[in-house]
């Protein structure tokens, strides 16, 4: 690891001490960062620790659901406004990571926390997000957690939080402090498509601080279920997981949100999923025909064909549940 | 020595003397040790398959901060590595070992080629990751291709690991056989991943040499680097109180040991090497990758007529590590026809290593697959057609087992576990969306004993402590032995001190292949006895201390060697035990989850059977991960393991464990040694993950002949 600098930021500090130089970088539970440095995939001179900045807290507000981004993902799971309004968030973090590092991990953090795949992980094999231009071996290499959706020939990498894939459904936003005042970014607009530039991974600026995000009241108090899938029953990202929520009303579908993790290679909204539920009649064969609609569009590598099916399965799975509960509402 | 008289202690269950050491941070391991003036290396790996160092810049890292030194092939010492008389059991019979920084070859990725020394961890790991290296590349091999195996060399077979072997006429016991299966299995490279980081703390005292390292086997680490560095072996002393878990990737002496002594010598200070979590992939050993064929012929009464099974396990280019992987084929059932046949794929990789159960649990997952799809072929329950086989006596050596509970193993485990309520069909259970799956295999493992020694003092104050340079990986070595030492003593458990994992200490055989209770045990044993007639012959009587005091004494002392006699020639020894599991699958989302495992073990005494159930309930463990998550991501064009962190190497965790049932069946062993125990430690992985995925077979109707089996197995129909 190299040298570096720390500084423990607090509310005012915060406003004049920046992450905005290359060589800084906000630090906040530390649980990927830290990661990343003793690794060498990330190598900042400066950490300013944003962990006290006073950006902790859920507030239930008239438009919304405010959860902050300090806020450690244990207490966002036990946060009461959390677990009665936004079940699919609760539930996504819970299936995250271990009871230690959802301790530690904070909210901010895990929407930027950096992809699994192994090529980037391991600093000695060539990586585009890691070293631009370098290659990307994870297209005909072992591929089985890369993504199916949204790569491209320069990069497969899964986005890696499951907490993102449940905001992602709910039509979340990012609450980012500039120099120039606060902004709000839809979260189905923050993460960029790899594309030719896999290394540019969010449409942040260089010293945005990530201050909360918002999830607007038309996506509270919904039934939902998300369902996460890998190979072992507790700490592991997800291989595929779906995130649903749905309103239906008098057996019609009046509100549907869907979105996949461990798929794309940014949060997965499925709107083909969606379209095929709203307004229809819930029974078995909507739900599956809805369900087919996740696999619009896949490109899936050999070692990652597998999650195709796994996907419109795990789909159908969590509509079923969802289905049940409002049907029994 | 006579049976032990009736024991107060031996048999109970006993917590872990040292537990409140462990759980309070106290018992202080191979990098915790702090010598005066301690430095800090970082290992340097090459980051290509095979070639030579063209250019090594150092001049960076040598100008960085606290950097004391950096040493590779251009500076190191020419160390001799004189060959041993005869090489240690745990070391590869043919081959050499890696020699480190001795010239400019690179044998595999991730081989160490450079150290950087400094006042800190952090100081050396920056200034490695400056080391600027240029390769001259040769097109490597790393493709796992067993149509590439050849046959292990003479010094590999003489050693216990043949090409060919077996009795009678394969060919012939198949051919007249009435059913027959022909199936190959695959099995993923495996790592040991135990929590403890292998570390090795070298200081010099002008020519003494010290070592504080995570070993398995202290006393072969002294005479290891005596010979690599060509001094005397008394110079030499290793320090190992305690080892964070093994599985066998410390049996060895591993390159790094050498490194920490050269860093050592080179900057005058003590230096402490610590391999990180991704070097464990590529700086000790690992289970092979092996492929497997098994021909099994039987007869329409169930007897097996023929048992022919193949082997190819990959290997080093620079070493023959090599496995008993078919020994099972020769000595789990009773069949008059068995054929064996191994072989060594040659790769670009580190060398392989004995992982928990090395070899026969590996061929004892082929075979027990291969029997359950004879069961199936020949309509006939899986346990019904093992009973039909029983091998009652040791059908390779043609001697008799000096004890044998299998039988009762599989009844006490069938009827524990609810077997009559299986339907044979397989698809035909069903909870919910579940597929319920029921399977079982049979467990062997060799029980062997080696000759050790051990020394007991008594005090005036009525304690004593028993010393021998034995290791406790984990399994319970020090509480179990401390036990044999109470009943011996008339002692209770807190009067005793046992030390272990130090060279100097009496000799003591390596800590695996389950040999350490029996061996050390019957030691210690001995010593005892050998102390009680020397205080039988002291005048006065009362206790221990009341005698000592009475003769002015402040300590008495007497020490003992205790080794395996003819019944070796006369006797094969074994445990045995029958797994049974029930697995359910989700085959639309491709989960499979164990429900509950029940295993019945025959490993003759159980000396302490709360650590004896913790031994047994951690192997299934580790059977599970081998059967469902253990594998290293393999890419080729790298020649590298991908996964190599506990993240993406997937070991079960807490969630994933299911209801463990473990029972021994009434047994005693005082053949094999006075005290009436088998080795238990490898018995406990072994059959695991077949029973795992002939529950997977009968809960799906579909044969998975490849271990992990993972959700891209199963989901589907
Ligand atoms: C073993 C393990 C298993 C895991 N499993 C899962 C899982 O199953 N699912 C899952 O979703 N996640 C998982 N995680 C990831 C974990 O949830 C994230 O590492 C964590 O949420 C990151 O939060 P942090 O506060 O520790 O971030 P840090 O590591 O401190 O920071 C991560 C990044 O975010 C930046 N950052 C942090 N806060 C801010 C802010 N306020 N504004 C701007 N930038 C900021 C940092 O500069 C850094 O780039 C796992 C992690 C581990 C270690």
């Amino acid at each position: 690891m190299r040298a570096f600098t720390y500084e423990r930021l607090d509310g005012d500090s915060a406003a004049r001490r920046r992450a905005d130089t290359t060589d800084s970088a906000y630090v906040a539970g530390g649980t990927d960062l830290l990661q990343l440095m003793q690794e060498g995939i990330a190598a900042p001179r400066a950490l300013l620790d944003v962990s006290r900045v006073g950006t902790d807290g859920v507030t239930a507000e008239l438009d919304g659901i405010r959860i902050g981004a300090g806020t450690r993902l244990t207490d966002a799971i036990e946060d009461p406004t959390v677990a009665a309004r936004l079940p699919l968030v609760a539930e996504a973090l819970a299936a995250s990571a271990s009871p230690q590092v959802r301790n530690m991990a904070t909210i901010g953090g895990n929407l930027l926390q950096r992809t699994r795949c192994l090529y980037f992980r391991d600093v000695t094999t060539p990586c585009n997000k890691r070293e631009p231009g370098s290659g990307c071996p994870a297209q005909a290499g072992e591929n089985r957690l890369n993504a199916i959706l949204g790569g491209s020939a320069h990069c497969i990498a899964t986005h890696a939080s499951d907490l993102a894939v449940a905001l992602v459904a709910l039509d979340a936003e990012v609450i980012v402090e500039r120099r120039n005042g606060e902004r709000s970014i839809r979260l189905a607009d923050f993460y960029r498509l790899p594309g030719d530039t896999p290394h540019r991974e969010t449409h942040l600026e260089p010293g945005d601080l990530i201050t909360a995000v918002f999830v607007p009241i038309a996506a509270t108090g919904l039934s939902s279920r998300y369902l996460k899938l890998r190979d072992r029953a507790s700490f592991e990202w997800s291989l595929v997981s779906a995130a649903v929520a749905l309103k239906i009303d008098d057996g019609e579908v009046t509100a549907a949100r869907v979105a996949a993790g461990g798929v794309g290679t940014v949060p997965w909204r499925l709107p083909m999923v969606e379209d095929r539920l709203l307004g229809r009649t819930i029974d078995v064969a909507t739900l599956q025909l809805a369900a087919e609609a996740a696999a619009e569009g896949v490109d899936p590598r050999p070692g990652n064909a597998f999650k195709v099916p796994l996907l419109v399965n795990a789909v159908a799975r969590a509509l079923a549940a969802v289905a049940d509960q409002e049907l029994a509402r | 020595m006579n049976a032990p008289a009736l024991s107060a202690v031996i048999g109970q269950p006993v917590s872990r003397v040292d537990g409140p050491a462990k759980v309070t941070g106290t018992a202080r391991y191979a990098a915790e040790f702090v010598p005066d003036g301690l430095a800090y290396a970082s290992v340097v790996s090459a980051t290509i398959p095979r070639g030579r160092i063209r250019a090594l810049d150092t001049s960076a890292a040598e100008g960085m901060p606290g950097v004391l030194a950096v040493v590779s092939h251009r500076n190191a010492p020419k160390l001799p590595y004189l060959e041993r008389d005869q090489r240690p059991p745990v070391d590869p019979k043919s081959g050499d070992q890696l020699r480190m920084f001795q010239d400019d070859k690179v044998l595999f990725n991730g081989q160490p080629v450079a150290v950087v020394i400094a006042d800190s961890q952090q100081e050396a790991d920056a200034a490695a990751r400056c080391i600027g290296i240029a390769y001259d590349e040769t097109e490597p091999t790393t493709t796992f291709d067993p149509g590439r195996g050849r046959p292990p060399s003479e010094e590999t077979a003489k050693g216990g690991r043949p090409g060919a072997a077996g009795r009678g006429d394969g060919a012939a016991g198949l051919a007249e056989a009435a059913t027959t299966v022909d199936v190959t299995y695959v099995q993923a490279r495996e790592h040991h991943n135990a929590i403890e980081p292998h570390a090795t703390i070298a200081q010099w005292d002008g020519d003494s040499l010290t070592l504080y390292d995570k070993s398995q086997w202290v006393q072969n680490v002294v005479v290891e680097i005596a010979h690599v560095f060509g001094i005397e072996a008394g110079k030499i002393r290793v320090i190992s109180p305690f080892v964070g878990g093994a599985f066998g990737s410390a049996l060895r002496t591993w390159p790094h040991v050498t490194i920490a002594a050269i860093a050592a010598k080179m900057t005058g200070r003590p230096v402490r090497v610590e391999l990180s979590r991704r070097q464990l992939y590529h700086s000790v050993g690992f289970r092979p990758h092996t492929l497997q064929r098994v021909r099994l012929g039987a007869a329409p009464d169930g007897r097996l007529t023929a048992i022919l099974q193949d082997a190819a396990a990959q290997v080093a280019t620079y070493e023959e590590y090599a496995e008993t992987t078919l020994q099972p084929a020769e000595t789990t059932y009773s069949c008059p026809n068995v054929a064996t046949a191994y072989r060594l794929v040659e790769m670009d990789t580190n060398s392989p290593c004995p992982m928990r159960g090395p070899g026969i649990v590996t061929g004892l997952y082929a075979l027990e697959a291969a029997m359950d799809e004879l069961a199936v072929a020949l309509n006939v329950d899986p346990v019904a057609l093992r009973l039909k086989n029983h091998a009652d006596i040791n059908e390779k050596t043609g001697l008799p087992w000096s004890s044998k509970a299998l039988k009762a193993c599989y009844e006490t485990a069938a009827e524990r576990f609810g077997w009559a309520d299986r339907i044979a069909a397989p698809r035909s259970m069903r909870i919910g969306t579940d597929l319920v799956g029921y399977g079982m295999a049979t467990a062997i493992y060799h029980a062997d004993r080696a000759p050790a020694e051990a020394e007991v003092i008594l005090f005036a104050n009525g304690t004593a402590v028993v010393r021998t340079a034995a290791s406790d990986m984990g399994p319970g070595t020090y509480t179990s032995i401390t036990q044999i030492a109470a009943d011996e003593l008339g002692l209770p458990v807190e009067a005793i001190r046992f030390e272990l994992g130090d060279s100097t200490l009496p000799m003591a055989p390596v800590h695996g292949g389950s040999i350490t209770l029996v061996s050390v045990g019957s030691a210690v044993a001995e010593a005892c006895a050998a102390v009680r007639q020397k205080l039988e012959a002291l005048t006065g009587e009362g206790s221990i201390a009341e005698r000592l005091r009475a003769n002015g004494l402040d300590r008495l002392a007497a020490s003992a060697k205790a080794s395996p006699g003819e019944e070796t020639k006369r006797y094969a020894s074994s445990a045995f035990g029958a797994v049974f599991v029930e697995v359910r699958v989700d085959e639309g989302l491709g989960t499979l989850r164990v429900k509950r495992m029940t295993g019945a073990y025959d490993v003759g005494r159980v000396i302490n059977p709360k650590i004896a159930r913790s031994q047994c309930i951690g192997g299934m463990m580790g059977g599970l991960g081998m059967a469902l998550m253990e594998a290293a991501e393999w890419d080729p064009r790298f020649g590298k393991v991908m996964n190599a962190n506990l993240a993406e190497y997937l070991v079960p965790v807490c969630a994933d464990t299911p209801a463990l049932d473990v029972t021994f069946v009434p047994s005693e062993d005082t053949v094999l040694n006075p005290l009436g125990a088998k080795g238990l430690a490898e018995i406990a992985i072994c059959g695991v993950a077949p029973a795992i995925a002939n529950a997977v077979f009968h809960a799906t109707g579909r044969r998975q002949r490849h271990i992990p089996i993972r959700p891209e197995d199963l989901i589907g129909t």
